[in-house]
C-alpha cells in the first residue's frame, strides 16, 4: 500500500478528479495549501508599503493506494494537472510514501481492504 | 522628473480651483470684519446658499431642529459603533480583529457614561476663566426636560448633550488606531477616562463651550481641531511611548469591512458636519454638500496620487483618501463654498497619502492604522485651509484670507498650536503614568500569540 501526496495548481483540481474517476480512484483527501518552489510570490501593497508573499496557493491532495493501483494514479494525476500540454513552472510535485496500515472506522477492517 | 510634473499639475489644478472660487464670490476691500464694505457684492459662490441671521433666532423649540438633531446624534454615535470599530477592525491583523474592535466599543460605552455624569458640564458648562467648565450640570442637574440648549436655543439642551457625547467618543476612539496589537485593554481603558477628562473636555471647552479659543475666533465648524488634531496628536505621542510592535508592517484582514466601516463612516459624518449646524436649514445643507464634496475628491486624489506612485489603485486607497477627506472637510463644512471643498479635497488626499507612504516610513514611528497620519495631518490641513478658505457668503461667522481677512490664518495657527502643545503634554504624561502604575503593553508572547486570543480568549471568525 501507498500513501500518495500530491501538490498541484488549484486551477486544475476538477481536472484531476476526473482523471481519477476514469480508472476508478474515488476516495482522496482535498486540502488548501501555500507553498514556494521555483515560482516567485507575489507582492501586495497597502498605503504605499509593499508587502513580498512568498507563498503561492496551491492545492493537495492526499490518497492511499493499493500497489496496483499505483502507476495509473501518478499517470493520471501528472497528466491531468499540468497547465497547458507542456506544463509549466509551479504545476506541483507528487510524493509517494510507504503506507503502513489502513483502518475502515465503521467496520474495523484493516489493510488493503480499507483502502 | 515624472514626478516633479505630477506634484506641477496637481498644484496648478489647486490653484486654479482657489482663483475660480475666489473670483466668483464677494472680495471685500480689507476693511474690518465689523464695517459695511460699499463695493456691490456679487452672487455668492456657486451652489451654496447663504444665510446671514442678522438677529439670534428666538428662544423657543423647533421640531425640524430638533427632528434633525435627533436623527444627526444617532448617525454620529453609528460612526463609531460599528463604523470606526470595523474600518480599524479590517485592516488590523486577523489575530488582533476583535481587540481592535473591542476597543471601539468600550470606549464608547465608558465616554456615554462619563459623558452625563461630569464630562458635559466641564467641555459646555458656564466658562471658568476660559478655561474649563463648572460642575453646575454634574449628572445633568439643572437641566429639565424642556430646557433648552444655550448653544442653539431651539432644541432642548439633552439632545446637545447627546450629540456632544458622540464626538467624545469617537475622538477618545480614534486615538486607538496607534495603539493596537500591542496595549494592555485594562491600560486603554484607563487611558480613555483620563484621555477625556483631561485633554478632550478642556480643548472642547476651549474651541466650543465659550473658551479662550472661541472668544479668540477659531473656526472650527465640527472638530478639526477638537477630535481629529486632538486624536491624531494623542496618536503619535502614545505610538511613541509604546513603542513598535514586535511583528510592524499592516496586514488588512478583511478589506470589505473596512470598506463597510468607512460607508458608514461617511453616511455618520453628515450627522457629524452638517448636525454640528444646529439647525435645519441653509448651513447644515451647505455643511452637507461640502462634506460629500471634498469626500469624494479626496477619495479621487488619493487614488491617483497612489496609482501614479504605486502602478496600482487600490480599494484601500480609496476608502483612506475618502476618511481623509471627511477629517480634512470637518473644521471647513460650515464656511466654505463648494470650490473650498474641493481644493480641501485634493490637498488632503494627495497629502495623507504622502505622509502615510513615505513619511511614516522615514520618521520610523509605529502607528498602526494611520491615526496621526490622516486625522491629525488631515485635521491640520483642514483646520488651516479653512483660515484661507472661509467664505463669509456661506456663513457670516467666518472669513477666511482669500476673502480678505489675512487675520484667520493667525488665528487658526494659534488654535492648531495650542491644541498640539497641550495635547501632546498632556497624553504624555497620561501614558507615563499609566506606564508606572499597571504597564501599557501586553507580553510579547501575548503579543506574537495575537490579543483576541491573550486578552479576550476569543476568535473574531471560527
Amino acid at each position: 500500500m501507498k500513501y500518495i501526496i500530491a501538490i498541484i495548481q488549484p486551477t486544475r483540481l476538477e481536472a484531476v478528479k476526473e482523471a481519477l474517476s476514469h480508472i476508478e480512484v474515488f476516495r482522496l483527501t482535498v486540502s488548501d495549501a501555500e507553498g514556494v518552489g521555483r515560482q516567485k510570490g507575489h507582492t501586495e501593497i497597502y498605503r504605499g508599503h509593499e508587502y513580498k508573499i512568498s507563498f503561492i496557493r496551491k492545492t493537495k491532495l492526499e490518497i492511499a493506494v493499493n500497489d496496483q493501483f499505483l502507476e495509473p494514479t501518478i499517470e493520471a494525476i501528472t497528466t491531468a494537472a499540468r497547465t497547458g500540454k507542456e506544463g509549466q513552472i509551479g504545476d506541483g510535485k507528487i510524493f509517494v510514501l510507504p503506507l503502513e496500515d489502513v483502518l475502515r472506522i465503521r467496520t474495523r477492517e484493516r489493510g488493503s481492504e480499507a483502502i | 522628473m515624472v514626478k516633479k510634473a505630477f506634484i506641477a499639475m496637481v498644484v496648478g489644478i489647486v490653484l486654479a480651483f482657489v482663483a475660480y472660487s475666489v473670483g466668483q464670490s464677494t472680495v471685500p476691500a480689507p476693511t474690518p470684519d465689523s464695517a459695511k464694505s460699499i463695493l456691490a457684492s456679487p452672487a455668492p459662490a456657486a451652489a451654496a446658499p447663504a444665510p446671514a441671521p442678522a438677529a439670534a433666532p428666538v428662544a423657543k423649540l423647533d421640531s425640524g431642529d430638533t427632528a434633525w438633531m435627533i436623527v444627526a446624534t444617532a448617525m454620529v454615535m453609528l460612526m463609531t459603533l460599528p463604523g470606526l470599530a470595523l474600518f480599524y477592525g479590517g485592516i488590523a491583523k486577523r489575530k488582533d480583529t476583535l481587540n481592535v474592535i473591542a476597543m471601539s466599543f468600550v470606549t464608547f460605552c465608558i465616554v456615554s457614561v462619563l459623558w452625563v455624569i461630569y464630562g458635559y458640564s466641564i467641555a459646555f458648562g458656564a466658562d471658568v476663566h476660559g478655561i474649563i467648565g463648572n460642575l453646575q450640570k454634574f449628572m445633568m442637574n439643572s437641566i429639565k426636560v424642556d430646557t433648552l440648549s444655550s448653544y442653539q436655543n431651539t432644541i432642548p439642551e439633552l439632545i446637545f448633550v447627546v450629540f456632544q457625547l458622540t464626538f467624545a467618543a469617537i475622538t477618545v476612539a480614534l486615538a486607538s488606531g496607534a495603539y493596537i496589537e500591542r496595549m494592555k485593554f485594562s491600560s486603554w481603558i484607563v487611558f480613555s477616562v483620563l484621555w477625556m477628562t483631561f485633554v478632550y473636555c478642556p480643548v472642547a471647552h476651549w474651541v466650543w463651550g465659550n473658551g479662550f479659543l472661541a472668544k479668540m475666533g477659531a473656526l472650527d465648524f465640527a472638530g478639526g481641531t477638537v477630535v481629529h488634531i486632538n486624536a491624531g496628536i494623542a496618536a503619535l505621542i502614545g505610538a511613541l511611548v509604546l513603542g513598535k510592535r514586535h511583528e510592524p508592517g499592516l496586514i488588512p484582514n478583511n478589506l470589505t469591512a473596512t470598506v463597510t466601516g468607512a460607508g458608514l463612516l461617511w453616511f455618520g459624518w453628515f450627522g457629524f458636519n452638517a448636525g454640528s449646524a444646529l439647525t435645519a436649514g441653509g448651513l447644515a445643507s451647505a455643511a452637507f454638500i461640502n462634506t460629500n464634496t471634498a469626500t469624494a475628491m479626496a477619495a479621487i486624489a488619493w487614488m491617483i496620487t497612489e496609482w501614479f506612485f504605486n502602478k496600482k489603485p487600490t480599494v484601500l486607497g480609496l476608502a483612506s483618501g475618502a476618511v481623509a477627506g471627511l477629517v480634512a472637510i470637518t473644521p471647513a463644512a460650515g464656511f466654505v463654498n463648494v470650490g473650498g471643498a474641493l481644493i480641501i479635497g485634493i490637498v488632503v488626499g494627495f497629502s495623507c497619502y504622502c505622509m502615510v507612504a513615505f513619511v511614516k516610513t522615514k520618521l520610523g514611528y509605529d502607528d498602526t492604522l494611520d491615526a496621526f497620519g490622516i486625522h491629525g495631518i488631515g485635521g491640520i490641513i483642514g483646520a488651516l485651509l479653512t483660515g484661507f478658505l472661509a467664505d463669509p457668503a456661506i456663513n457670516a461667522a467666518g472669513k477666511g484670507l482669500f476673502y480678505g481677512n489675512p487675520g484667520q490664518v493667525k488665528i487658526q495657527l494659534i488654535a492648531i498650536g495650542t491644541t498640539v502643545g497641550y495635547d501632546a503634554v498632556v497624553t504624555f504624561i497620561i501614558f507615563m503614568v499609566i506606564k508606572a502604575v499597571m504597564g501599557l503593553r501586553v507580553t510579547p508572547e501575548q503579543e506574537m500569540i495575537g490579543l483576541d486570543q491573550s486578552s479576550h480568549g476569543e476568535r473574531a471568525l471560527s
